[in-house]
């Protein structure tokens, strides 16, 4: 059974179908309602996606660096073994880029603990080398690991997942979550529409009997209905959208003057965009396929 | 009966019954030939308006056999139920127009049913209009007609699809004696065209004036037959 009808010379979409069913356009709560639940539907699905974005970014992120600490009060010897370890790293597969964290950039790390002061021999700190990996060369870190140790026992190796893990799992949950909520959105929105078209069956349920006497098939008379509550759903989710758009960018605009690298990760890329825009349009897919359902189900206890 | 007319109708045994009460209706066996003109008489309670619900599948029976256009109709899939309904044209006791739609739009409303393309429903809806004497209230709704005018358009509404048989439940009751008169002609005048009329009535004074027609005379639920069509298969 075709979803639009079949073989009925289109007039049920014509004014002289439409004239059939003469309650206005939009003149029920169901758009308003719609959308409503289209807006918490694109929040939960922005959210859901910018997470897993980050989520991506993070993973990436742990699967391919570490840091080594050389952790020695002799400053020579430090250097001497950072050095060494620099070499060793470099020449291991699976290696992309091996770099020692200058002095400064350590000091800037610690200035806003220790303050703007410190003088290089006040405080011995630990040489830092971040290594990172190619992508899918995640077994190299074992190989660095042991050449690490070979050259001095007072070198640490920190895989930044070991740190990362607890975030990634943090985040994981609430995508999940947030897909968990878009399903609960949908499926409250389905059962407004099936409420709603319960409702214009008893409504209109004198123009029914007519119809059905003249020969018209279930077929037809849902179609009389489905288009309207199409309308009612596409223009109630794109009001949603509108409006959860806006928030969004208000969000983005607060999390970007927050200026931390880690909550600025949770951005949402355009690909996601395209798939928030066409949230209302598969909400309206499903609002015609549920009210359709529901009046050829209804139609079909009667004779 | 025509010679060698197909019977349209058959009913062999019928019963109707509503819930768990008594029988409405208790067999009914007749059958009627396509191209006849029908009285259906009898009481008020008589069981008039239940027979004809069965004639135009508003209600399957509770027991029997009905045949219709050579098929039976009580184990009809639903889905064919429209193709069959659109072979019977139906005028209701109480009209059934649609209120919010013009006397032209609900004369429209079968072709349109029927998928007929809107450029061919002008011509044969304002043929209709003029056949029924209200051309001039083309686009007047329901509310804004007299009770005569709107069961001339409930008519024009039933034959515009060239039905086969037409169904009509007390088609004067709420009209003068005159009215009843032009609404008898025009159903004689669809008769002619070989349309098999069956009219519901308990105005017996109707029946002279269809000087072919045959009646048949329900009492209390049992066909007490006048001059009908012999079932198919008879000698009669």
């Amino acid at each position: 059974m075709a979803l639009f009808g079949r073989g009925s010379g289109n007039w049920l979409t014509s004014a002289a179908g439409r004239r059939l069913l003469p309650e206005g356009w939009l003149s029920g709560p169901m758009p308003w309602v719609i959308a409503i639940m289209m807006f918490l539907m694109v929040l939960a699905a922005a959210a859901g996606l910018a997470l897993g974005f980050a989520a991506r970014g993070l993973d990436n992120h742990m699967s391919s660096q570490i840091t080594i600490q050389v952790v020695d009060a002799n400053r020579p010897r430090r250097d001497a073994a950072a050095d060494r370890i620099v070499s060793a790293a470099a020449a291991l597969p699976g290696i992309a880029s091996v770099r020692r964290v200058s002095d400064r950039e350590i000091a800037e790390l610690l200035r806003p603990w220790l303050g703007a002061g410190l003088a290089e021999n006040d405080l011995p700190v630990p040489a830092m080398i971040d290594v990172a990996f190619l992508p899918g060369s995640r077994g190299s870190l074992a190989a660095a690991e042991a050449a690490v140790r070979a050259i001095t026992p007072r070198a640490r190796v920190d895989a930044h997942a070991q740190w990362l893990a607890p975030l990634a799992g943090l985040i994981a949950s609430l995508r999940w979550l947030a897909g968990v909520l878009v399903l609960l959105m949908a499926a409250a929105a389905a059962f407004t529409v099936v409420l709603a078209a319960r409702s214009a069956l008893n409504t209109h349920q004198a123009t029914i009997e007519v119809m059905h006497h003249l020969g018209s098939s279930d077929a037809q008379i849902a179609q009389l209905f489905q288009r309207r509550i199409a309308t009612d759903a596409l223009f109630g989710g794109l009001i949603g959208l509108l409006l959860a758009s806006l928030v969004i960018f208000a969000v983005g605009d607060r999390i970007a003057r927050v200026g931390s690298d880690l909550i600025g990760s949770v951005e949402l890329p355009a690909a996601a965009w395209g798939i928030l825009a066409m949230l209302p349009l598969a909400g309206t897919l499903l609002a015609t396929v549920a009210a359709r359902l529901t009046i050829i189900m209804a139609l079909r206890r009667r004779l | 009966m025509r010679p060698g007319a197909a019977n349209i109708v058959q009913f062999e045994n019928v019963g109707l019954r509503y819930g768990s009460g008594a029988e409405t209706l208790s067999d009914l066996s007749f059958s009627l030939a396509a191209g006849a003109f029908y009285f259906l008489t009898g009481p008020s309670g008589a069981g008039k308006s239940s027979l004809l619900r069965l004639i135009y599948l508003a209600q399957r029976p509770s027991r029997g056999l009905i045949r219709m256009f050579g098929e039976d109709v009580v184990t009809l899939p639903r889905a064919r139920i429209p193709g069959f309904r659109r072979r019977i044209g139906t005028v209701f006791q109480d009209f059934r127009l649609i209120p919010h739609l013009s006397a032209y739009e609900n004369i429209a409303l079968p072709l349109r049913v029927n998928g007929v393309a809107e450029a061919d429903i002008d011509t044969p809806v304002r043929e209709m209009l003029e056949w029924v004497g209200l051309s001039g209230r083309a686009y007047a709704k329901p509310a804004t007609l007299s009770g005569g005018e709107q069961q001339r358009v409930a008519i024009a509404r039933a034959v515009i699809g060239r039905p086969e048989i037409l169904v009509a439940d007390e088609p004067t009751g709420n009209v003068d004696p005159d009215m009843a008169g032009r609404l008898l002609y025009l159903f004689e005048a669809l008769n002619k065209l070989g349309t098999t009329i069956l009219v519901a009535t308990h105005d017996l004074h109707l029946i002279p004036r269809v000087h072919h027609a045959q009646t048949l005379r329900l009492e209390a639920g049992r066909l007490d037959a006048g001059r009908l069509a012999p079932p198919i298969g008879s000698a009669g």
